[in-house]
């Protein structure tokens, strides 16, 4: 099957550029396009003030489209949140969870997105009761399959059984690649030793990673060396997170409509650290899958105590790296 | 995430009432890479010089409106935007004296998707304006 893989970057990975109003949104999809990212993807409680809260002016979405045109760029997805735990003590009830799911996708379809993104803990019963609104509105409601969930778990399972039962194409799934965790992350690593984990249990913690020891065992290791506090924390990351398989999309790639490039640490070589982006778009070239891999960059948190965050660069190397194993030409803007 | 940019270095001052100091404030942002609805602000510890202050002497305030924080819980049309400095003011009578105070603030916020409740924690020395 043919496949046709686009290149596209989520804001997120902007976020902490655009926390300290250091890029603006134009800044930002300026900064896509030259890299010729055409998709953008954003959270929208992130990019959007006030929303869902205040809702949002039509200057603001007349503002979107209108860079939109100026760059070329192409809306993709809107990474909607569902704040099921509005109510202190109390879960949000059914129908209100439906109607907020409905007000994100007239919001994506005011973006003139293809998706929204649905967060990996909300019922599958909330997302097939809207499938209908989806439809109707021409949008596709996306479940993130994250870590430490997979396509193999029982609640993934259960979610893909309600989308088949529904028969309805407007419910699929957005992988992130941070399910696909192959090698400790050295940005991790350096971050938990400087939060005062010995360097010995590091060590102990990344090889116990690297042979796949089940974290439970790690853990108790862990403790009977005496590791407190930020020593347990560097083991819990391996409850969290593990090497799954990235072939294992090929099962339900019919459904699959973008892809979080979630990274953590591109290298000076163009290469991410922990994540095997090589075998991950074999994977995807094989499946045949169409749409875009969105950039999402996570290294920012685990540097940024010591480290200024280079969010631009970071992202791209990581295109600079898509272009090669997608073996598309590099915009002038990545020569540099 | 963020931590270390959730305590602004500008906007730390006294703040009167006609002529009573009554109290202090700061500038803080929430440490999330999104804003967030208030009802799911649950907590904003704040302790100055080691002393932490009474949690009902504690308001937020943003954009003209302000909050205790028991009234956030109840507070769903207004939220806390990402990178939005919001001010915490603190009811002390005569505030504090100029210059540099130890400031330590810790934000408590319930996050849907999340299996606990996050609070995230930052202090340094500021400089409280004459």
């Amino acid at each position: 099957m043919t496949h046709d893989i686009k290149r596209g970057v989520s804001l997120y990975s902007f976020q902490n550029d655009t926390f300290l109003r250091t890029m603006s949104l134009e800044d930002c999809i300026r900064t896509c396009a030259e890299i010729g990212a055409m998709g953008i993807e954003v959270v929208g409680e992130q990019t959007f003030t006030g929303w869902p809260e205040v809702g949002m002016p039509e200057a603001e979405i007349a503002h979107w489209h209108a860079l939109m045109e100026r760059y070329g760029t192409t809306p993709v997805c809107h990474d909607f949140m569902l704040d099921y735990k509005r109510y202190k003590g109390r879960p949000m009830p059914f129908d209100e969870q439906v109607a907020s799911v409905k007000r994100d996708l007239d919001f994506g379809a005011r973006l003139g997105m293809k998706y929204i993104r649905a967060l990996v803990s909300i019922s599958p019963d909330v997302l097939v009761a809207c499938a209908g609104y989806a439809e109707d509105k021409g949008l596709k409601i996306l479940l993130e399959v994250h870590a430490p969930l997979h396509f193999d778990h029982p609640w993934i399972i259960r979610h893909a059984e309600a989308y088949e039962k529904s028969g309805s194409q407007a419910l699929g799934f957005l992988p992130d690649m941070g399910m696909f965790v192959h090698r400790f992350p050295r940005v991790w690593k350096e971050r938990f030793v400087r939060n005062g984990v010995p360097q010995h249990i590091a060590d102990f913690i990344e090889r116990a990673y690297e042979d796949r020891t089940l974290s439970e065992y790690v853990l108790l290791d862990v403790q009977q060396m005496g590791g407190t506090g930020p020593s347990i924390a560097m083991a819990e990351t391996l409850r969290h997170n593990a090497a799954f398989e990235p072939k294992r999309m090929l099962d339900f790639m019919p459904r699959i409509h973008n892809i979080h490039g979630k990274f953590y640490e591109m290298t000076e070589g163009d290469v991410e650290y922990s994540i095997p982006y090589d075998e991950i778009v074999a994977v995807l070239k094989k499946g045949g899958y169409q749409g875009y891999i969105c950039s999402e960059y996570e290294g920012n948190r685990w540097i940024e105590d010591a480290h200024p965050v280079q969010s631009v660069e970071q992202v791209k190397r990581q295109h600079r790296m898509l272009c090669r194993l997608l073996d598309q030409p590099i915009p002038a803007a990545l020569l540099a | 995430m963020m931590d270390q940019h959730m305590l602004c270095d500008d906007g730390f001052q006294n703040v009167a009432e006609g002529s009573q100091v009554t109290g202090f404030a700061l500038l803080a942002r929430l440490p999330y890479y999104r804003g967030l609805g208030l009802s799911m602000v649950e907590d904003i510890a704040v302790s100055v010089d080691g002393q932490a202050v009474p949690r009902e002497t504690v308001r937020l305030a943003l954009r003209g409106r302000s909050w205790s924080l028991d009234e956030l819980e109840s507070c769903f049309d207004e939220k806390w935007n990402f990178g939005e400095k919001a001010q915490v003011v603190v009811a002390r009578t005569g505030g504090l004296a100029a210059g540099p105070h130890r400031v330590d603030l810790a934000i408590r916020y319930r996050v849907s998707y999340l299996p606990f409740v996050p609070t995230t924690r930052t202090g340094r020395v500021i400089t409280l304006a004459a």
